[in-house]
């Protein structure tokens, strides 16, 4: 047994402030069972979501020293000992009392993804489907709907104007999952996550992944093949060519549901859809050495690492970050 | 100042959002009715998502040989034929059909190799029976069910411009009152927990699906929600619960460390060739085996060993023996020293499959232990013990309808906080489909109760001003109460209480002690006091709480006193034996007219028709049945 020092923020919707405890803390516990003990002997009415107190109901997300985490997860044993402990809600969404925040965003967008449409010609009890085919989406099933991908994510986290438009990585596995049922009936699911969900937003940073407790490979498994199979579709030249070649008022009915997302809420210039180039293994030759090609190149000196086709200034909407400079404007 | 109370007006009313829950509130809305459901958490947070493995459902997709005959002898046996055998048989029957219709609404469970459903062993099934999603199907379950309602509300916003017009989740909602106008339901009252504001349901049908009472327990695998609402509600409101002493220990909870105490270890660990060894090293299970089960079980680890490959030529490995003798075993060997320092004994995979096959089979297990422990299961045993985990009891319905016997009437019962279905103990993976059957019939008899009561027909029964102004009275009167008792410790005694005293052995000195002080408890209860305001102030809830918590545990420890013999989840060391006179019997509590007291009555257990009598040996219904209904019988002749 020691004691500890915590550091919770105590508040509501009107501001708050983190309020210092010191408290006993006993071998194996998690963060959970250090604020309950808090509530039951300092601050009866500390605000904190938990239900099953064993990583099942992802009830009790907070943040904890800055990192989006479950509280029954986190043991005390992982934590610096010599620094206190800060616990403070879910930053992305808006607090309702302490430790708890509302996060009925995540219902909202959950209620406007179009549900599992089953196969008309099968009746209950006729499923047939492999095991290899129902594990694909059987790994995004395993969410537990804790949001701490959707906390973490940047496009929303510091970005309420985004979250009309965005639906965030819980929903794009969501998307991901019935996208890859061996029955699902519907076929436009990836052009939804597109249209609909604003998948383009997401620039890969990974961070939904690596706060995942399911381990759920959310960006590798679900949203870069979503968005593939997005780019795919669009970049197919006979799509191309009937978008060069229709009128704007045929192709708006050629897409049965409305574009709902604003543009407005894009920061203008950049172009966030782009998908980002794999990096590249130096072109060396069988000796393992950069070819001695100086003579035969089109321009003194080495090749350019961004390809020798491309002239600057580049174009503003092939920019993939902002200037910070240019935020001036 | 009078109370601002958010009112709403509803056909059908469902009080829990697990699994039960979810499934009346989707078969009400089919049936066309305008529905509400009330759950005390976030939605999709119920405790269904801890149930680990499975479904029960005689499916016979992997042994053919599986029916809902099979599937109801091992419910009856595993109850030690004390269940109601009309929910047993309605059980059996429509699990299959309860289980495809989730595969419509998108669960993926997992396969066999032609594609169909897999099924798992479990203690106590004779055949493969468990539809499983690795081991975390209660999640797939309630996800499911989650993502129908959602689908409901999209149909509906297309249709009338609202997802809520027609069918409603009230989150983060708990309620308080039953009201009622003369015997029938009138409607609920309750507070929303974000802002502290009371809400007021009018419904002339209400459906309890509230789950279950472990949270009086202090080594439990229950999450806070389970606090005994429904069976209080239902007792406040003039039903009745029967076989409240029947509570079941999972055998295998974790017990280190310590802030885990209680977590499950889900039986397919035992399924999947986990045994239980004691600090000796014994593998002791096989001392264990009652004499009505030797026929089915292995006597040598030998044999035990060759069933996990071949089933059909070898008996099972007692390890897979019901739970409640799982559980008296552990804690026989525990009370004879050979137990570990925490109070368990160990179970060990890692020496019996591979790492990979462990990961594959049990990743949520293996997962959990690793996060939660740093524990690694394919490297070391885990170290388990019985933890409060479900109680049989419950409200006593009628099995076809679920409405509630007893004087009040629209209010119907599934899931867990119904009572009769799993007798003194339930099947491991009968939960589940449990929920599914009559969670279904509680929607669809619910509606149908509604149906005499149209919106606007002035028929609807009528809640009393009166009786919503003392509802708030009551909700307020912790938090206007200066220098009570904290709720924090008053539970944490009522938790003593029952674990030491009302546990999974139990005695007559110490259930008349545990009555004692639970008297003591109730008066201390009256006047707990919360500090704090009323927005998200779990202290408030809590000593709300406890009065449902602290009426539920004197229900339990009287019948416990009452009941004397063994019997499943029902273990006392004065009367060790199971006693066919008492098979007879159901203990139903009753509230008094002035809900002072606890009214004790016996009520006959319904006897078996002779077409579902003649599915068991007569050798088999000597070890449950008394002389006397033995001779009238014509049981299916010996033909093994």
């Amino acid at each position: 047994m020691s004691m500890r020092q915590f550091r919770i923020w105590r508040g509501d919707a009107d501001g708050g402030e983190l309020t210092d405890y010191q408290v006993e803390v006993n071998e194996g516990e998690v963060v959970l069972d250090v604020i309950h003990r808090l509530q039951a002997t300092q601050a009866p009415d500390l605000a904190c979501r938990w239900n099953c107190k064993a990583g099942k109901c992802g009830s009790c997300s907070v943040e904890i020293n800055g990192k989006p985490r479950l509280a029954c997860m986190t043991r005390m044993s992982t934590l610096p000992e010599d620094e206190p402990v800060v616990v403070t809600p879910l930053r992305t969404f808006p607090v309702l009392r302490d430790l708890v925040t509302d996060v009925s965003y995540n219902y909202q967008k959950a209620r406007e993804m179009p549900a599992f449409q089953p196969p008309a010609d099968l009746a209950p009890g006729e499923y047939r489907m492999q095991q290899v085919d129902v594990e694909r989406s059987q790994e995004f099933r395993k969410c537990i709907e804790c949001f701490l991908c959707q906390t973490v994510c940047h496009v929303i986290r510091d970005h309420e104007e985004n979250k009309q438009a965005f639906s965030g990585p819980r929903l794009f596995i969501r998307a991901a999952e019935l996208d890859m049922h061996p029955l699902d009936a519907r076929t436009d699911r990836k052009e939804f996550a597109s249209k609909q969900q604003g998948i383009g937003y997401c620039n890969i940073t990974k961070c939904c992944t690596e706060v995942c407790p399911e381990h759920i490979k959310i960006t590798d498994n679900a949203i870069i093949p979503m968005k593939e199979r997005v780019v795919d579709r669009r970049y197919d030249p006979l799509v191309w060519l009937g978008r060069k070649i229709l009128r704007r008022d045929q192709l708006e009915q050629q897409d049965n549901e409305a574009v709902h997302y604003v543009a407005a809420g894009r920061p203008a210039g950049v172009n966030w859809a782009q998908t980002v180039p794999a990096p590249q293994a130096p072109p060396v030759g069988a000796d393992g050495k950069l070819p001695l090609s100086e003579t035969s190149m089109y321009n003194a000196g080495g090749a350019s690492p961004f390809g020798d086709d491309q002239s600057f200034p580049l174009e503003p909407d092939q920019l993939r970050y902002h200037h910070p400079q240019s935020k001036a404007e | 100042m009078t109370e601002n109370i958010e009112r709403h007006q509803y056909d059908v009313v469902v009080i829990g959002a697990g699994g039960a829950g979810l499934r009346a509130a989707i078969e009400a809305r089919l049936a066309g009715k305008k529905t509400a459901v009330i759950s005390k958490s976030l939605f999709g947070k119920a405790h269904t998502v801890m149930a680990e493995g499975g479904a029960a459902a005689a499916m016979g997709n992997v042994n053919p040989n599986d029916n809902w005959k099979v599937h109801f002898r091992d419910t009856m046996r595993g109850g030690k034929f004390l269940n109601n055998y009309r929910m047993a048989e309605i059980h059996a029957k429509e699990a299959p059909a309860r289980i495809w219709e989730l595969e419509t609404y998108g669960a993926l469970f997992d396969r066999t190799k032609d594609g169909k459903i897999s099924q798992r062993n479990f203690g106590g099934h004779e055949y493969p029976r468990l539809a499983h999603v690795g081991d975390r199907t209660g999640l797939e379950l309630i996800r499911t069910l989650q993502q129908k309602i959602v689908s409901l509300q999209q149909e509906d916003h297309a249709e009338t411009g609202s997802y809520e017009s027609r069918l409603r989740v009230f989150d983060e909602t708990t309620i308080t009152e039953l009201l009622l106008d003369g015997d029938r339901i009138a409607g609920a009252f309750g507070y929303r927990r974000q802002t502290g504001e009371f809400v007021l349901f009018e419904a002339p049908a209400i459906v309890l699906a509230t789950g279950g009472v472990g949270r009086s327990y202090k080594v439990t695998s229950n999450s806070w929600e389970y606090t005994g609402d429904g069976h209080a509600l239902a007792l406040r409101a003039g039903a009745r619960l029967i076989n409240m002493e029947f509570l079941q220990f999972h055998p295998t909870g974790m017990v280190w460390p310590p802030s885990v105490r209680g977590i499950l270890v889900t039986e397919s660990v035992r399924g999947d060739g986990g045994i239980l060894t004691n600090t000796e090293g014994k593998r002791f299970m096989f001392d264990y085996v009652p004499a009505v089960f030797r026929k089915f079980y292995a006597e040598t680890p030998e044999e035990a060993d060759r069933w996990y490959t071949d089933p059909d030529n070898n008996r099972r490995p007692p390890e897979l023996l019901p739970r409640d003798e799982v559980a008296r075993a552990i804690n026989a060997e525990v009370k004879a020293g050979r137990g570990t320092k925490a109070g368990g004994v160990y179970l060990d995979v890692s020496s019996r499959l591979s790492p990979e096959e462990i990961k594959r089979k049990l990743p949520s297990m293996y997962h959990q232990f690793k996060e939660l422990a740093d524990v690694d299961i394919t490297k070391e045993p885990m170290e388990v013990g019985p933890t409060c985990h479900y109680i049989m009891g419950g409200i006593e319905v009628e099995a076809d309808s679920t409405a509630t016997i007893g004087k009040v009437q629209g209010l119907f019962a599934a899931g867990e906080v119904a009572g009769g279905m799993h007798g003194s103990n339930r099947l491991g993976g009968n939960s589940l489909s449990d929920l599914l059957v009559f969670g279904k019939r509680a929607g669809e008899y619910a509606a149908a109760y509604a149906d005499q009561f149209p919106l606007g027909s002035g028929r609807r029964p009528k809640i009393s001003e009166a009786a919503v102004a003392q509802a708030v009275d009551t909700a307020l009167a912790p938090l206007n109460r200066d220098g009570g008792e904290n709720p924090y410790a008053l539970q944490q005694e009522l938790q003593e209480v029952m674990n030491s005293l009302v546990g999974i052995i139990r005695r007559e000195s110490e259930l008349v002690e545990a009555l004692k002080r639970l008297e003591e408890l109730k008066a201390r209860v009256a006047k707990v006091s919360a500090t704090g305001g009323r927005a998200y102030n779990p202290a408030w809830h809590l000593a709300l709480d406890l009065r449902n918590m602290v009426l539920v545990s004197e229900c339990t420890a009287k019948a416990a006193l009452t009941r004397q013999e063994s019997r499943g989840g029902h273990t006392r060391d004065d009367y060790p034996d199971m006693d066919p006179q008492w098979r007879k019997v159901n203990l139903a509590c009753s509230l008094s007219e002035d809900g002072s007291e606890i009214r004790l009555e016996r009520v006959p257990v319904p006897p078996m028709p002779p077409e579902l009598i003649s599915l068991f040996d007569r050798a088999e219904l000597e070890k449950y049945l008394t002389e006397e209904e033995l001779s009238g019988l014509t049981p299916k002749e010996s033909t093994r």
